[in-house]
């Protein structure tokens, strides 16, 4: 297999063009602390050929010193970058690797199996495409495995590789295989994946990770590489309505007035109708500028600058969004919390939330329920410690634009930032089920502003963001 | 979530041809522009540090794009250490003239009296006072409460598990087990008086990632990282330019033309050249996929040790 065909073999010219137009596949790999996750990721840099020799000579040095293998290269070492991390052995933070193939680049975020750094995953599953969640064959699914894949789930993840390490230890048994597989669909029937794909695997040898294995002729599934090659990219996020955050106004001189922002779902052209949120106010696109010129549309993932036909009242904060599809404006959120201070958290706490480019205070007014991180089962909770999942009830000091998570990552996550150490405290989900949130509770001056819209622009407040 | 499918292997339906997919480049272009975007309207007195090499190239050019049509809203500022190559100082010099930048420079005057360099002192004292010490200096004087930086995550083990904006104590130390979360698109730029913040815009930029993009969008970079016959001598298996006569030469040693070029630019002793005829972005991008050794291999710093770089982190180097 050709990871990179030489630049002669095609012309310098295709060969770059094939190059810059590449796209790229975020993963997350997850799995219990044995299960060969830092192999896994040496294995596919290795085998990709995006280790350099001045890195295998400080690889066979290290391995020699830290190693676990005995006198042979320790893959997991070249992922294992804290000294902290090679003394103990063990993956402290997330990590970010990247490769890439002819086909596609690939940025890997290697996350720490140990339970205290829940907050890690959920960092490295925030953004990830597919999540690839490793299995040891001789253990089956422990209650790390559950608990990252409802994480993976709760986070927004749709696509999971589940990655069965160490066939060679298990004989490359088929029922062994299929009796994992069948327990992993059993377990995640209800976490909501688009797709499951099983491949049985060995990290420390290198079969079916990036090259086929020979040894599981049974197997006529694709190696991890090329399921990865080929899995959909930010389906999605493409087809979600037009959200773009205003980051910072451009403003020049007298004559110009822009919003810059990333887009971060949909599609937006000049002449499109769009709401400026939380204010309601309505206008069209006038200009899409970029430092390359205007552009006769944008997309998800483009950082642009927008500049509207009226002069309206935006800031940062303000959400620029399509006028079919409004957000739900509300001083009030039901959130799903990752929790990731070491204080506990207490209902009546104050702090600070920062959604999208807006930063408001937060009251967590009730704790509702923490969720069982192994079988996703709600329990009452009076307190919340490190890397507990709790459903709370926040209240803002003034109303902001969301969507629920489920229908969008990027409009619907927020963090919550303690104010006296001045932390991330906590990761928030954005739920579903408060849009019906009585008007009576709107904050008085979006009420009038809304009202101005009749009937109609109300019904779409209280039912907007479902 | 319904919606048009789209599939890789799809033939391009209108769906797809009206959502255009965006490459590998123009998705890390916007993530770096994002990222600068937020510390500007997060941060009070942000500063970009300028190393004259290639990332910062990009990096200058991905700020001018983020804030254009309006002009760069923070100055540049360039540590000199007083031994970069003539030919990075020459550049400097031009495009911040061309583009009309705000540049500061600054050196650690306490250790240019005290005769501190890396021939006489060796690369770690060279390092911590010429550079760690001198940007911390630079900070405190000008009051910066952000710095961003053209570290990338690919670099370096160490790196590659830093946040992209990672806070700094008043003393300007780094501390690895004490890391912010930091997902989706939301960057926690919070802190306590006195700490401030170093941004890594080209956190998830790769090498290859970086030439591609001079490539693409023809950025101006210092002549050194093309080939071209230089004196060299050779020295513990690097090729050290003999940049001026500040460089004594060892008993028997003479310095050759060679024809060589920089990866990576740093101060001249203690940066190695490759041997090398791609004289071209192509023929360097050709090298880059080809190479057998990684960038920082004529690093001479990343060298002191086992986790060298971990640790001059934790001691503020950049």
């Amino acid at each position: 297999m050709t990871i990179h065909q030489s630049p002669e073999a095609f012309g310098y010219d295709a060969f770059l063009s094939a190059h810059q137009n590449k796209e790229v596949l975020r993963f997350i790999t997850c799995g219990s602390v044995d299960d060969g996750k830092s192999t896994l990721i040496g294995r596919l840099l290795h085998d990709t050929k995006q280790i350099f020799d001045d890195q295998v000579t400080a690889l066979q040095r290290d391995s020699r010193k830290h190693g676990t293998q005995g006198a042979e290269i320790d893959l997991a070492l070249l992922v294992d970058g804290l000294q902290a991390e090679r003394e103990q052995g063990i993956t402290i933070d997330v990590a970010y690797r990247f490769f890439s193939t002819d086909k596609r680049s690939f940025i890997v975020a290697d996350t720490p199996g140990h339970e205290q750094y829940t907050r890690n995953m959920a960092t490295g599953a925030s953004t990830a495409d597919v999540a690839v969640i490793l299995v040891d064959a001789r253990q089956g699914l422990t209650r790390q495995t559950r608990r990252h894949a409802l994480l993976v789930s709760l986070l927004g993840i749709r696509r999971v590789a589940l990655a069965v390490n160490k066939m060679d230890l298990v004989g490359w048994s088929q029922t062994r295989f299929e009796e994992l597989l069948a327990a992993f669909n059993a377990f995640a029937a209800p976490l909501g994946f688009t797709e499951i794909r099983a491949i049985p695997l060995s990290a420390k040898n290198g079969d079916n990770v990036v090259l086929p294995g020979t040894a599981a002729p049974w197997y006529t599934g694709t190696p991890l590489l090329q399921y990865l090659e080929a899995v959909p990219v930010r389906v999605e996020e493409q087809a979600a309505p037009f959200r773009m955050a205003v980051q910072w106004v451009n403003r020049p001189n007298s004559d110009f007035r822009g919003f810059a922002g990333l887009i971060a779902s949909g599609r937006v052209a000049p002449g499109d109708a769009v709401i400026v949120e939380p204010s309601g106010r309505t206008s069209t696109i006038a200009r899409i500028v970029t430092a390359d010129g205007d552009l006769p549309h944008a997309v998800e993932g483009q950082s642009v600058t927008l500049v509207l036909a009226d002069e309206i009242d935006a800031s940062r904060g303000s959400v620029i969004v399509t006028a079919d599809a409004p957000m739900r404006v509300t001083d009030s959120l039901e959130a799903r919390l990752f929790w990731a201070a070491e204080t506990e958290l207490l209902p009546g706490a104050t702090l600070l939330a920062k959604i999208g480019t807006v930063t408001v205070n937060a009251v967590v007014t009730t704790i509702r329920t923490r969720i069982d991180p192994e079988t996703g089962n709600p329990e009452p909770a009076a307190r919340l410690t490190a890397n507990d999942i709790a459903d709370v009830t926040l209240t803002l000091d003034r109303a902001v634009a969301v969507d629920a998570y489920a229908a969008n990552r990027d409009t619907g996550g927020f963090i919550l930032i303690d104010r006296e150490t001045t932390d991330t405290a906590a990761l928030g989900l954005i739920q579903a089920d408060a849009a019906a949130a009585p008007v009576k509770d709107m904050p008085a001056e979006i009420r009038e502003k809304r009202s101005g819209g009749g009937f109609l622009s109300k019904l779409r407040w209280v039912f907007g963001g479902i | 979530m319904s919606g048009a499918p789209l599939t890789t292997q799809a033939a391009p339906t209108q769906a797809a041809s009206r959502s255009a997919r965006l490459t590998h480049l123009q998705r890390l272009e916007a993530e770096s522009i994002h990222i600068m975007r937020e510390t500007v309207a997060e941060t009070e007195n942000p500063v970009m540090l300028y190393s004259i090499g290639k990332d910062s190239s990009v990096l200058l050019h991905l700020a001018l794009k983020a804030f254009a049509p309006g002009r760069l809203p923070f100055p540049l500022m360039h540590i000199d250490t007083t031994w970069k190559f003539k030919e990075m100082i020459a550049f400097r010099d031009q495009r911040a003239k061309e583009l009309g930048l705000d540049l500061i420079v600054h050196t650690n005057q306490d250790g240019l009296a005290r005769g501190i360099g890396p021939v006489s002192h060796g690369s770690e004292v060279h390092t911590d006072v010429m550079k760690t010490q001198a940007l911390r200096q630079a900070l405190d004087k000008h009051r910066f409460d952000a710095a961003f930086g053209g570290a990338r995550r690919d670099e370096e083990a160490s790196r590659a598990k830093e946040r992209i904006v990672s806070l700094r104590t008043a003393q300007h130390r780094w501390d690895p087990k004490r890391q912010r979360a930091e997902p989706w698109h939301l960057y926690n730029m919070r802190k306590k008086r006195g700490e401030s913040l170093r941004v890594f815009p080209l956190s998830n930029w790769t090498e290859l990632d970086v030439w591609l993009y001079i490539e693409q969008e023809r950025i101006p970079i210092v002549p050194l990282y093309f080939a071209k016959p230089r004196p060299v001598v050779e020295r513990e298996g690097q090729l050290i330019m003999v940049d001026d006569d500040r460089l004594p030469l060892n008993p028997g040693e003479t310095p050759k033309d060679v024809s060589v070029r920089f990866r990576t630019l740093g101060d001249y002793p203690l940066t190695g050249a490759v041997e090398s005829g791609a004289a071209t972005l192509p023929e360097i991008i050709g090298e880059t996929l080809a190479a057998r050794t990684s960038e920082r291999q004529g690093r001479v710093i990343d060298k002191d040790g086992a986790g060298a770089m971990e640790r001059k982190k934790q001691e503020g180097y950049f």
